[in-house]
């Protein structure tokens, strides 16, 4: 059993070089305070979290008093950045659209539980990190190759600009076939979250 | 705990609550059973996923001058540090006891045996825990569009199937339900509805104002 575990931290090493940039930045600035990594992960998001969040409604003349802001909470709540359970952009968005979200409404929003595990954790199992960013590359890709419409169907609903029924509502949004594709994933993930209880 | 749990977040409010467009009574909801369900943890990471693909597909715009010296110089700025979740208390998961700042809930009796307590009120509509004696129905009552129930204690049964610890039934407001609270343990539940909750049964109209439901 502890020969096991010891050959499941070595291969864990091993795979961590294989990690996308932005895995490596993201762990740099959480575990580091690295501001050199910061600076990179700024000059990739940045100009894109401009596009969104005027594409999310923000007045140009506020958009990147919003990006300034969403980019210092990424800095400061670093320590809950989680490469097992989100790639760097997802954790970005989510990020991004609670803090747009808070200054317009001016009070948080309901938030679940923190797991517990999360506070304790030190070393992130590789190939479940690997794994999830291999899902999150197949997932961009299959939203490259919808049609415009489609696309700006889902583009719509993650921008915050359709309502719960006109998602349920909206015909021929591939919500489902988007989603299945991290769904692999995301149902180990779902085993792992289990034992973590 | 969760493996018991049957009734889940549908995949169209579980997208506009990731992409923060879904009511804040409803989001209370969400966030209180995503604590107990990992099921449904897992599928809030797969939304969460699907919008970092469309941030990362975005078209880059612009920054002005200055802007990325602004932000690395404000990095060591003293900062509040902001409150995290809260935890589950009893039978009441995180969002909750965040929603009732920490404090057991005050009961408001409604007749019948029947209590609530409102947790949140207000343009978006209505969040409530309430409160139904073991074998008792749910007060008859009428809803403007959606309506999110979550068991937190005991259970309940209506047309559409039973509810259990953990499980959340989605009614619109084309279903008649009549839940029945099951035998044996009282029954505690979250409701949100997106219009003012009215209770048809116990309550004359004409004294609701003073309700507040
Ligand atoms: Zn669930």
């Amino acid at each position: 059993m502890e020969t096991v575990e010891k050959a499941r931290h070595v291969a864990t090493k091993a795979d961590q070089k294989a990690y996308s940039e932005q895995t490596l930045w993201m762990l740099a600035i959480r575990d580091n305070r690295d501001k050199r990594a910061f600076g990179l992960l700024f000059d990739h998001f940045a100009p894109r979290l401009k596009g969104f969040v005027i594409r999310a409604g923000a007045p140009a003349g506020q958009a990147e008093d919003i990006v300034q802001d969403v980019m210092l909470s990424v800095w400061r709540k670093a320590h809950l950045y989680d490469p097992e359970r989100a790639q760097v952009s997802s954790w970005i968005y989510q990020v991004a659209r609670n803090r747009q979200i808070d200054i317009i409404r001016k009070e948080g929003r309901p938030m679940p539980e923190a797991l517990k595990a999360e506070a304790e954790e030190t070393e992130p199992d590789a190939g479940q990190v690997l794994a999830l960013e291999q899902e999150t590359d197949v997932l961009r890709d299959a939203l490259d190759r919808l049609n415009p419409d489609q696309r700006d169907m889902i583009e719509k609903a993650y921008l915050g600009e359709l309502t719960h029924s006109d998602i349920a509502e909206a015909t021929g949004l591939p919500l489902g076939t988007i989603k299945s594709r991290i769904r692999l994933g995301l149902e180990r993930l779902r085993h792992e979250l289990k034992d973590l209880r | 705990m969760s493996e018991q749990i049957s009734h889940h977040i549908p995949d169209a409010i579980m997208a506009a609550y990731v992409a923060g467009n879904l009511p804040r009574p409803f989001a209370l909801v969400v966030a209180s059973h995503v604590s107990m369900c990992d099921e449904c943890r897992a599928n809030l990471l797969a939304h969460q996923a699907a919008g970092g693909a469309v941030l990362e597909g975005m078209a880059e715009e612009k920054l002005s001058g200055g802007m990325r010296d602004r932000v690395m110089g404000a990095l060591d700025d003293a900062i509040d540090v902001e409150p995290e979740p809260a935890s589950r208390q009893g039978i009441y998961p995180g969002p909750v006891v965040d929603a009732l700042s920490g404090k057991p809930p005050k009961w408001k009796k409604l007749g019948g045996g029947v209590r609530q307590c409102i947790l949140d009120m207000g343009n978006e509509g209505s969040a409530r825990l309430l409160y139904i004696p073991a074998g008792r129905p749910v007060p008859e009552h009428s809803h403007g569009g959606l309506e999110l129930t979550m068991v937190l204690q005991g259970g309940f049964s209506d047309s559409t199937g039973h509810f259990d610890v953990g499980d959340v039934e989605v009614a619109t407001d084309d279903l008649e339900h009549v839940p029945m609270a099951d035998e044996g343990e009282d029954c505690i539940c979250l409701a949100a509805t997106d219009a003012p909750l009215r209770f048809s049964a116990f309550v004359p109209r004409i004294l609701q104002p003073f309700f507040a439901i």
